[in-house]
């Protein structure tokens, strides 16, 4: 029954994988090449390049990629359901935790404390991402562009990406 | 400062389910470069326009996502659907954040486009990164208010960004340590507090 064990594997990858969707792709690597031999490595590499460039989690593109190159349409629901439950399980269970005990003091603490280090994961994402993208002196006029955009005309952040798009199309 | 949690707003109207559907579909259609990405847009979307949920909340909740397994874009829809209206909210969302991508997948292996090597496509990406870096920036910036409340936090901040960035530590080890350092600085706090009323 090729949905079950699509949904299976996409389970583990999806109850596995700490650190966001970067983290998954070996593991999806590991389970669909070397374990099951779903498909070619080759590709593979494409269907990645393909999930960092359309829109949403890399985790949701990849196993609906998946899914379809293995057994269809099926096959992509049996996979992005399989990627999604683990956190959907996790998540619903730390949530009703914290909602429950939210009102006491040391819980509070903690996240007081917890919460400047938020700001430097949020400054880390930014600079992971910086460090592949600014290579010249359009990426620079670019990024002052958003900034501008952001400050001064207040344009939603939707709005900023689709000219960003529009603006690199311009530019390269 | 304690920060109580608004309890469960568990009987949203249809209407407000729709919008919520709605907000978490946009944030999932451009979410592009990486589920941090979409921290920026959830900042903007349910905290500063639909006033869902508040900036220190905002913080715990990425903190806790990056904490747990899968996908921070997914864990976060998750943790805040089930916030506005429990178990059904929760699915409400993650099915908002996921349809778009599923969709947009869908379209490109049953059309066989080759996106990855249009160069157009290639081109607005290299507008698109560096778009991302000043969203990213920018919510840091804006949430500094929520962060900092004390002091003591500007240094928690710069201690874990130089364990993220020099020495390659784990976020989740980051949290934590993060965390304890909160609760002993409150404990010791009241103990001083015990303290001085003697």
């Amino acid at each position: 029954m090729i949905y079950l064990q699509l949904f299976l594997t996409f389970f583990k990858i999806g109850a596995f994988s700490f650190g966001g969707g970067y983290a998954m792709i070996p593991l999806i690597q590991k389970e669909i090449i070397d374990i099951h031999h779903w498909l070619p490595i080759e590709q593979f590499l494409d269907i990645i390049a393909v999930s960092q460039m359309t829109p949403g989690p890399i985790a949701i593109n990849a196993a609906t990629f998946v899914g379809y190159k293995v057994a269809g349409i099926g096959g992509s629901l049996a996979a992005t359901l399989g990627v999604t439950a683990p956190s959907f399980l996790i998540i619903l269970i730390i949530a009703f935790l914290i909602m429950k005990f939210r009102h006491v003091s040391w819980l509070d603490a903690f996240f007081i404390g917890v919460r400047p280090a938020v700001i430097a994961l949020i400054i880390q994402a930014a600079y992971s991402v910086a460090k592949n993208s600014f290579s010249g002196v359009r990426d620079i006029i670019i990024a002052v562009a958003v900034f501008c955009g952001l400050y001064l005309l207040k344009i939603n952040p939707l709005l900023i990406i689709a000219m960003a798009a529009l603006l690199g199309i311009a530019l390269y | 400062m304690v920060i109580k949690m608004e309890t469960i707003r568990k009987k949203l109207s249809p209407k407000e389910l729709l919008l919520m559907f709605w907000a978490f579909f946009k944030i999932g259609a451009f979410t592009l470069g990486g589920g941090f990405a979409m921290i920026p847009l959830m900042k903007v979307e349910m905290v500063d326009k639909q006033k869902w949920i508040k900036e220190e909340e905002f913080l715990d909740i990425i903190a806790i996502t990056q904490s747990a397994p899968g996908a921070v874009a997914i864990n976060s829809s998750i943790y805040i659907g089930y916030e506005l209206a429990g178990f059904l909210g929760s699915c409400i969302a993650t099915l908002g954040t996921v349809l778009p991508s599923f969709l947009i997948i869908l379209f490109i292996v049953l059309f066989y486009t080759d996106i990855s090597s249009n160069t157009y496509v290639r081109k607005a990406f290299r507008g698109i990164y560096p778009a991302i870096v000043v969203l990213i920036m920018s919510a840091a910036v804006n949430l500094r208010k929520a962060a900092f409340k004390h002091t003591y936090g500007i240094i928690i901040s710069a201690c874990a960004l130089i364990a993220l960035l020099v020495f390659d530590i784990h976020p989740i080890i980051v949290i934590i340590v993060a965390g304890l350092t909160g609760f002993f600085i409150h404990e010791k706090g009241a103990q001083d507090d015990l303290g001085g009323n003697k």
